[in-house]
């Protein structure tokens, strides 16, 4: 999978928030083999460091790293942030989150758009967080992004993937688009059927970070990924109303 | 002169916010700044000169999803 320009070999993406523990964070990820990880930028007290040690864990599990602008609500925000990310993480990659709506944590898809043609303008690899509206997605093309995600479900309910019909028109409408279903996944057979409807990665983080034993999950994901991926590019047999005999009935011994 | 850093109140003797750095332990951190909610890069800290009510932001790497 090519993410603008880039090789990555994994097709699944793992935050690195609501863990148990750092040494839990990373078991979770050599098990799950997670290509990329998501970050932010947050304040730190002085003395206290956290980020150092943050960042000397993430620098250590050898993968790309894709920061976000969680929790902004305005252009202003979300582009601020995400110069602060860019010098932080020495990377032009950004995860574009412009939140609309605070029950939901929907996109605000005017301001998304906005800060997309903005940070584009400056270089930046915009990955933006989105819904499954086609008519959005194609705004967010043209305001230069190569990359979509689109919501799964809201972020943190675990509930899948709610409109299948609008993920399955989203992915027909833009073949050629990198897409990853991003938020609201909370189990791997979710994240299996993403894959098989064509899209080319999953991101997930509460699903693994919250399970009961993180690294079992996440290791889960993974080969529920691999197992989707491989299923769409088999080409899959069309359902049938009907049954259909799987053994021949030619040669049946005649026992009546 | 009285600055906000990171939401606090703060008394500070120095006047750029690369001393302003250094005066709160930032010094060698891995941080990056906005000042008034405009970024400010590394190599523009030493000519940023800070004033009276100014809001500092110093952020680092951390969890997210």
């Amino acid at each position: 999978m090519q993410l603008y320009g880039t090789d990555i070999a994994s097709r699944l993406m793992l935050g690195t928030a609501q863990y148990p523990s750092p040494t839990v964070l990373a078991e979770a990820f050599r098990r799950s083999g997670a290509g990329i990880a998501t970050v932010s930028v947050r304040r730190e007290a002085g003395g206290a460091r956290a980020g150092a040690a943050f960042w000397e864990l993430v620098r250590d599990l050898d993968v790309a790293l894709l920061p976000n602008t969680a929790g902004c609500h305005s252009v202003r925000e979300a582009v601020t942030t995400a110069q602060l990310a860019r010098e932080l993480f020495d990377t032009p990659w950004i995860k574009l989150e412009v939140i609309g709506h605070a029950d939901t944590l929907q996109p605000d898809p005017f301001g998304l758009v906005e800060a997309a043609r903005i940070l584009t303008d400056e270089g930046f690899k915009v990955f933006p967080y989105t819904t499954e509206d086609v008519v959005l997605a194609g705004r967010l093309l043209d305001a230069g992004c190569e990359v979509l995600m689109p919501w799964g479900a809201p972020i943190g309910t675990g509930l899948g993937l709610t409109n299948i019909y609008g993920l399955r028109t989203l992915r027909a409408q833009f073949p050629e688009v990198p897409m990853v279903v991003d938020a609201g996944l909370g189990l791997p057979s979710q994240a299996a059927i993403a894959m098989e409807m064509g899209f080319d990665a999953v991101l997930l983080n509460t699903a693994v970070a919250k399970a009961g034993d993180p690294a079992a999950m996440a290791e889960g994901f993974g080969r529920a990924v691999e197992a989707g991926g491989l299923a769409y590019h088999a080409d899959p047999m069309e359902p049938r109303d009907m049954a259909a005999p799987s053994t021949p009935l030619i040669g049946k011994a005649f026992l009546e | 002169m009285k600055i906000t850093i990171n939401g606090t109140q703060t008394e500070t003797g120095v006047e750029t916010l690369a001393a302003v750095l250094d005066e709160f332990g930032y010094g060698d951190a891995r941080v990056a700044t906005a000042v008034n909610e405009q970024f400010v890069p590394v190599a523009q800290r030493g000519q940023t000169t800070l004033e009276p009510g100014d809001r500092v932001e110093i952020v680092t790497p951390r969890q997210g999803g």
